[in-house]
């Protein structure tokens, strides 16, 4: 098992999170991982994105060129990312705030409104947390219990009150996607 | 220990504080800011520690100098141009054999450059960028947990030898994520009976780098290159793969050895015959791994994030008695698997 996964979208938009809350997920279930942020000048508003391995063999390079799993969550990212994940691939799109289509046939597209779902949970702002449930609904990369029992740990103890609606939109996004 | 996940910066700082290290000096600079960040948290934690943002990198390398000659174990961090300050206080660190560990996240360059990764200060880590006969160990981890454990190691090689350690990583090394155990340090300090903590009751100790007379200055530097053959003889450190049965070698550290693992991963599978060195000291070189090469290696193919620098050394290593190639990718850029399988086929 060897997964690739490249997340994508603006700034403030969670996505260093994302990658650290799946990868910190498959450390505990003893899996090898790395995790490699964009750390260049991208501040809110511009592109950032996040690199994870995770396999169950030693990574030997960090760096990803042609992603398994690929989540987009603004249009950019889509066009930047959808040439390069690979063939039977997973895309997981942003259908809220990103309007065009993907061109690929060779892939597996999951468009998910994470915004509207993110607001049922409890807040606008966690869309991150329902598309990593999204994700996992079409790749059993890790399982969602260990994403949502990692997040005390990672989450400073200031915001463990937001701890319930991040959990919720993880299985709602997971929901969403199991449909 | 429980694994734990975090970035090589951190681990530094984390792997730095086990290993004893109490005083801290630096200035910020991208891409290794989470040091000091960390620095700043954790040193006024542990028993006597202390950090110091200092008003340059000039100051935080005399900071270290001064508290180096206390006998405290000291640690300063920067990346590629605040490196360059620091090295009129390195050549002063060898020639007073005081330990201390440097640590140079390196990103693009010449100049301010930009903060992408970057393998460029090789020739400057290696081959002294202060003046003067002098030498520092160095040493390149290729993963965060090597990170942890080659910093703590850094700390004891520079107490031994008594001389600057400088671990020289790059951009993606010290933001990259991975699982890191720190093992707990079971060495116990070596006693320095060299150190200023006050003369009362014995003569008082001297640490000074002007030596006038000739004669002297070069019985000194004759003493310090003793030591550097023994660290030569003793240090050197590497990893070889497939040494036996490869008609290709890369050689690579770093980042750039982990992207050249996966080549090598990748092209064994078609059946080439390939396999890589990669050195974890890059001073003093790890020669000895060259020079027990078999003949069934044919030629070597150099990867770095530069224009080509540690290749001097590999030519050196085997008296350039078989070809040495180059691939590299320079200014913040990165080789990918791509570009080094192209320049290994046209070859």
């Amino acid at each position: 098992m060897k997964e690739e996964i490249i997340f994508a979208g603006f700034g403030g938009q969670g996505i260093m999170f994302m990658g650290k809350a799946i990868a910190y997920a498959a450390m505990n279930e003893g899996k090898y991982v790395t995790w490699i942020p964009s750390y260049g000048a991208e501040v809110r508003g511009g592109t950032a994105y996040s690199m994870v391995v995770i396999s169950d063999k030693a990574i030997a390079s960090p760096l990803i060129k042609d992603p398994t799993i690929c989540v987009a969550m603004n249009s950019p990212s889509l066009r930047k990312y959808e040439a390069k994940i690979k063939t039977n691939g997973l895309l997981v799109v942003n259908k809220s705030i990103i309007d065009i289509k993907p061109e690929r046939k060779d892939l597996e597209i999951l468009n998910i409104p994470v915004t509207e779902l993110a607001s049922e949970a409890g807040d606008h702002r966690i869309g991150n947390m329902v598309a990593l449930g999204a994700l996992l609904s079409k790749r059993k990369v890790v399982n969602p219990e260990s994403l949502i029992n990692g997040l005390k740990d990672i989450v400073s103890s200031t915001y463990h009150n937001l701890l319930p609606i991040n959990e919720k939109a993880i299985r709602k996004g997971f929901e969403y996607g199991s449909r | 220990m429980k694994k734990v996940l975090m970035c090589g910066n951190e681990a530094i700082a984390e792997a730095a504080i086990i290993a004893g290290c109490r005083f801290y000096a630096g200035y910020p600079i991208t891409p290794q800011n989470e040091i000091p960040a960390y620095m700043s948290k954790r040193m006024p934690e542990a028993a006597g520690g202390i950090f110091i943002q200092s008003e340059s990198e000039l100051a935080a390398i005399n900071m270290v100098f001064g508290s180096s000659l206390t006998g405290t174990r000291a640690m300063t961090s920067s990346s590629s141009p605040g490196i360059s300050l620091k090295q009129e206080g390195i050549s002063y660190l060898a020639a007073c054999e005081l330990p201390a560990v440097i640590v140079n996240i390196m990103r693009g360059g010449p100049g301010l450059g930009n903060i992408g990764p970057s393998q460029s200060d090789y020739f400057q880590a290696v081959k002294g960028g202060g003046h003067g006969d002098y030498h520092q160990i160095v040493i390149a981890p290729a993963s965060v947990q090597e990170i942890a454990d080659l910093t703590m190691l850094s700390f004891d090689l520079a107490d031994k030898y008594r001389m600057p350690v400088m671990i020289l990583g790059d951009g993606i090394l010290g933001q990259m994520m991975e699982p890191v155990e720190f093992k707990a340090v079971t060495k116990p300090q070596i006693k320095k009976d060299w150190i200023l903590d006050g003369c009362k009751g014995r003569k008082p100790r001297i640490i000074k780098s002007l030596i006038l007379n000739e004669a002297a200055l070069e019985k000194f530097n004759l003493k310090l290159q003793k030591r550097y053959k023994e660290i030569k003889n003793k240090e050197q450190r590497c990893e070889v793969l497939y040494g036996d049965d490869s008609e290709i070698m890369l050689v690579a550290y770093g980042t750039s050895s982990r992207i050249c693992r996966s080549v090598v991963e990748n092209m064994r599978k078609k059946g080439r015959s390939i396999g890589m060195i990669r050195p974890i000291t890059l001073w003093p070189f790890p020669e000895d791994a060259f020079k027990k090469l078999g003949k069934n290696v044919k030629s070597f193919l150099v990867v770095e994030m530069s224009c080509g620098q540690m290749i001097e050394d590999v030519k050196l290593a085997i008296d350039c008695t078989r070809p040495v190639y180059f691939y590299g990718r320079t200014g913040g850029e990165i080789p990918s698997e791509d570009g080094i399988i192209k320049a290994i086929e046209n070859y």
